[in-house]
């Protein structure tokens, strides 16, 4: 038999476009904010690649940082890695 | 943070490829640079990391670190400066077609929990509209699949739909949107598998037939079953899915996620129900829901050694708090101890939930979520982590357990789940 049906689904909100950052040419001379996420063990793969950098790229200057708390924005360690920083590698999400 | 200016990559394990994928993309940036290590980090030691970091990105197969530095160098392309902006939508109904036809698309689009659910025809759903007294239009909430996520809003109608299609009845429904209120997803993406927990209070119980004696928390009940997974299914299709790898990661997932909503025995409970602990009138008719459900205990008694029983099970994890669910047998042989409140049960668990601080914090939840807390000097958080290893911590606030009385009599039974409280919401209000 042929029949109607609904939609089961719920109502998706709008997604509006967002660029990424200019990059820079290099990383030479560069600080680069190592971000630990707060996720069990993040500290020690963010310390193992503070180490990379300093064993193959020592012109880079690498900075340890983490949020107030987890799975919240910390407005505060953003403005202060884009005052100071000129990148950042953050992890590790889960 | 790309928006602050600042150039980013993001590192991810091999597992949440396709979800981190998935949350750029929906955020409006499908090209976030990201890199892929291997999974687990967790319980890797320094020189397992170190490999991870030394090795090939377990998506692209280049190397890791090329990814990394390629992803903060890389000059940007049209793509990487416009994002992408698009609306999506979901049609009211669907195209007509025979009935196995439609069966077969809600299974293959995952609308369903694969078990078999009644299609929801015009017809049923205008009927289940009729089990309520709100517009069909009206927003009920938003829900989403996770903290990352973004939010999904559903109106009554869209409530109507799921329900119908888990087999709920029309009296049933003000529960049911009830449960949608709370915008609490039963199906949240947590790798830990929580689920949530629904408790019905008040005259709505008997008025639909909803069993709080022998058997409540299992399939016994028409309304208990249907509410259960009107709240599942609900919560799986209004929050735009639960797709094992896109929005739903649970590592074992969680059987209560099927279906989990009992009523308050309260007429043979000694203690006051829970709505009313909440802030309701008895005479109101309301329902709570409880996050969790990653691990259940039992016991049977109290008997003598009953204090020591429940220590165990107290001790038994430290993040998630206990919610007790007491048969009345129960309840009332506590009341002759001496307990005359639920509220002296809850203190009794609080100032007797204690673990080491070296075991208490041994702990991946509280290292991710509360650790952090502790380091910001957010008490009671801060002076746990100054404790000595062999010192003992008090785990819980009296504030986070709960106790909720509800079966049968055939048993002085028990059991504790591990469930945060999240609210309590008005049936009435949805009638």
């Amino acid at each position: 038999m042929i029949v109607t049906v609904h939609d089961p689904r719920g109502y998706p909100p709008k997604v509006t476009g967002k660029r990424l950052a200019p990059r820079p040419q290099s990383l030479d001379g560069k600080i680069v904010y190592l971000v630990d996420c707060l996720f069990d063990n993040s500290d020690t793969f963010m310390e193992q690649m503070r180490q990379w950098f300093a064993a193959h790229l020592p012109s880079v200057e690498t900075r340890a940082i983490k949020p107030r708390e987890s799975w919240v924005d910390d407005a505060d360690m953003r403005a202060k890695v884009a005052a100071e920083g000129n990148a950042a590698i953050l992890g590790v999400g889960l | 943070m790309e928006e602050d200016g600042t150039p980013c990559v993001a590192v991810h394990t091999h597992v949440f490829h396709r979800v981190a994928r998935t949350t750029a993309r929906l955020r409006g940036i499908p090209t976030l640079r990201q890199a892929f290590v291997p999974q687990p980090v967790v319980g890797r030691t320094p020189g397992e990391l170190r490999a991870y970091i030394e090795g090939a990105d377990q998506i692209s197969g280049r190397p890791f670190m090329q990814e990394v530095i390629e992803g903060l160098s890389r000059p940007l392309d049209e793509a990487d400066l416009t994002g992408a902006t698009f609306e999506r939508t979901t049609p009211r109904l669907l195209a007509p077609d025979m009935e196995e036809n439609l069966q077969k698309l809600f299974i293959d689009n995952r609308w369903t929990d694969f078990l078999p659910i009644v299609l929801p025809t015009e017809e049923r759903v205008a009927a289940m509209l009729k089990g309520t007294s709100q517009p069909p239009d009206k927003v009920v909430g938003r829900m989403r699949a996770g903290n990352f996520r973004e939010s999904w809003e559903y109106t009554v109608e869209k409530v109507a739909v799921n329900a119908v299609m888990a087999g709920a009845l029309p009296e049933y429904f003000p529960v049911i949107l009830a449960l949608a209120a709370t915008s609490a997803t039963s199906r949240q993406g947590s790798t830990t598998s929580m689920t949530c927990l629904g408790v019905v209070n008040g005259p709505i119980r008997h008025e639909i037939g909803m069993n709080a004696g022998i058997g409540a928390l299992g399939p016994y009940s028409h309304a208990n079953t249907t509410i259960g997974r009107a709240y599942s299914l609900l919560s799986q299709n209004l929050q735009g899915g639960s797709v094992p790898g896109e929005t739903y990661m649970g590592a074992l997932g969680n059987p209560l996620a099927y279906s989990l909503c009992f009523a308050e025995n309260e007429e043979r409970s000694p203690w006051e129900p829970i709505h009313v602990q909440k802030g309701m009138k008895a005479s109101d008719s309301a329902v709570s829901v409880f996050v969790g459900g990653r691990y259940i205990q039992e016991g049977y008694g109290p008997r003598d050694t009953w204090e020591n029983k429940m220590r165990r099970c107290l001790a038994a994890t430290a993040y998630l708090p206990p919610m007790l669910v007491l048969d009345p047998i129960v309840a009332r042989l506590f009341a002759s101890r001496g307990i005359h409140t639920k509220q002296q049960l809850i203190d009794w668990c609080a100032e007797n939930a204690r673990l080491p601080a070296r075991d208490y914090w041994d702990d991946q939840w509280l290292q991710t979520l509360v650790r952090p807390l502790a380091v910001a000097g957010v008490e009671p958080y801060a002076s746990r982590l100054k404790a000595k290893p062999d010192d003992i911590i008090q785990m819980y606030e009296p504030k986070d357990i709960n106790v909720v009385v509800v079966g049968g009599e055939t048993q002085g039974a028990w059991k504790m789940f591990g469930a945060n409280y999240i609210k309590t919401v008005s049936v009435d209000a949805w009638r």
